[in-house]
């Protein structure tokens, strides 16, 4: 039985490198461009990163060590970010943007685990497809992979607080952690490129525009999704969510 | 249909519904992604801005980006369902050997 079971988790950590290293995103309006941020923005934001990657490394290898059982799960919500943010989907402002996927594995993981779930996408999108960069890697992780899921975990953690139901949770999470990922995107912009009147605060307003304003409808979306996802694991992998801990509170 | 099974249909419904609105109610538009507004954007502010760093590689075109798309949302749900499929066996098993 254990050795079926050791067998299968190789099987799927077989998947998801197979698919990690095949495939990659084409996001027209997720990051920002390859060569578009000026060089010390680009060493400033990914040394932000460095200390939340060693510690999205340590978080996992420890949910791994001490809860083998989950694998599965992290798989798929990792299976989850990748699909999500495959789908480009027209927004009220008549451009196309997407879902990032990364709130449901806040939520379930914690914070800094999508960290490293997020820059693995990131790099394969930056090397495949020509979207977002190397350049800007550091930038992007810090808005995706980063600033989204700290404000998932946080807002999913305000709402259990309060006593709000758990779909209700997921909902905000997901929700507000996606247009978060799209506002850090615009003052990433905007620090980088002051405009000659109105400096900071007018290219600000400017990239609120192009970014938050499409994505609006989008996060909605991506709440949505989170919790029919959230409830699907409810109803069938009720024993790897108390082992994370989702069930209890 | 359980409660749950409705209440997933709706959602569903309901993103659906959010979706297509922008496309029936803005009609010129090819709805770009927004990164090409940022691009045009950052030219504006700064027109002496000139990006220093090319991608590595770029797909030849709109096509073979489509596949790359596919190939990605394809593969991510078939790792998704599996791990959904293997759930659902696993509970409706487990009810079996319970009886």
């Amino acid at each position: 039985m254990t050795r079926t079971k050791t067998e299968r988790r190789i099987f799927s950590l077989g998947v998801i490198l197979a698919f990690v290293f095949g495939t990659a995103t084409i996001s027209n309006a997720m990051h920002i461009m390859e060569g578009y941020l000026p060089l010390n923005y680009c060493i400033i934001w990914g040394a932000v990163c460095i200390p939340f990657l060693v510690a999205g490394f340590f978080s996992i290898k420890k949910t791994l060590a001490k809860h083998r059982k989950t694998m599965l799960i992290l798989v798929m919500a990792g299976a989850y970010a990748f699909v999500l943010s495959a789908l480009k989907i027209p927004s009220v402002t008549g451009s196309s943007s997407h879902p990032t996927g990364t709130g449901l594995g806040a939520i379930l993981f914690g914070p800094s685990a999508m960290a490293i779930i997020g820059i693995i996408v990131l790099l394969f999108q930056a090397i495949l497809l020509a979207h977002g960069g190397l350049t800007t890697l550091g930038a992007n992780t810090f808005s995706m992979a980063i600033a989204g899921p700290f404000v998932s975990y946080a807002i999913y953690k305000l709402c259990r607080s309060v006593k709000l139901p758990k779909s209700v949770g997921v909902f905000l999470a997901a929700c507000l952690g996606d247009l978060f990922t799209y506002c850090v995107t615009a003052v990433q912009l905007a620090m980088a490129h002051p405009s000659e009147v109105g400096g900071f605060r007018a290219s600000l307003i400017e990239f609120l525009g192009i970014f938050a304003m499409t994505q609006v409808p989008l996060a909605l979306i991506e709440g949505l999704v989170a919790v029919v996802v959230m409830l699907g694991l409810e109803s069938y992998a009720k024993p790897e969510l108390t082992e994370l801990g989702y069930m209890e509170v | 249909m359980t409660k749950n099974a409705k209440i997933v249909i709706v959602l569903l419904l309901l993103v659906v519904v959010i979706a297509v609105i922008p496309l029936l109610f803005i009609h010129d538009s090819e709805f770009g992604g927004a990164d090409g507004a940022a691009e045009d954007a950052i030219t504006a502010i700064n027109p002496n801005y000139v990006a220093w760093a090319e991608p590595i590689l770029e797909p030849p075109g709109g096509e073979t980006e489509s596949l790359l798309f596919c190939l990605q949302a394809g593969l991510g749900a078939s790792v998704f369902g599996y791990g959904f499929g293997y759930l659902v066996a696993r509970k409706k098993y487990k009810k079996k050997d319970e009886k």
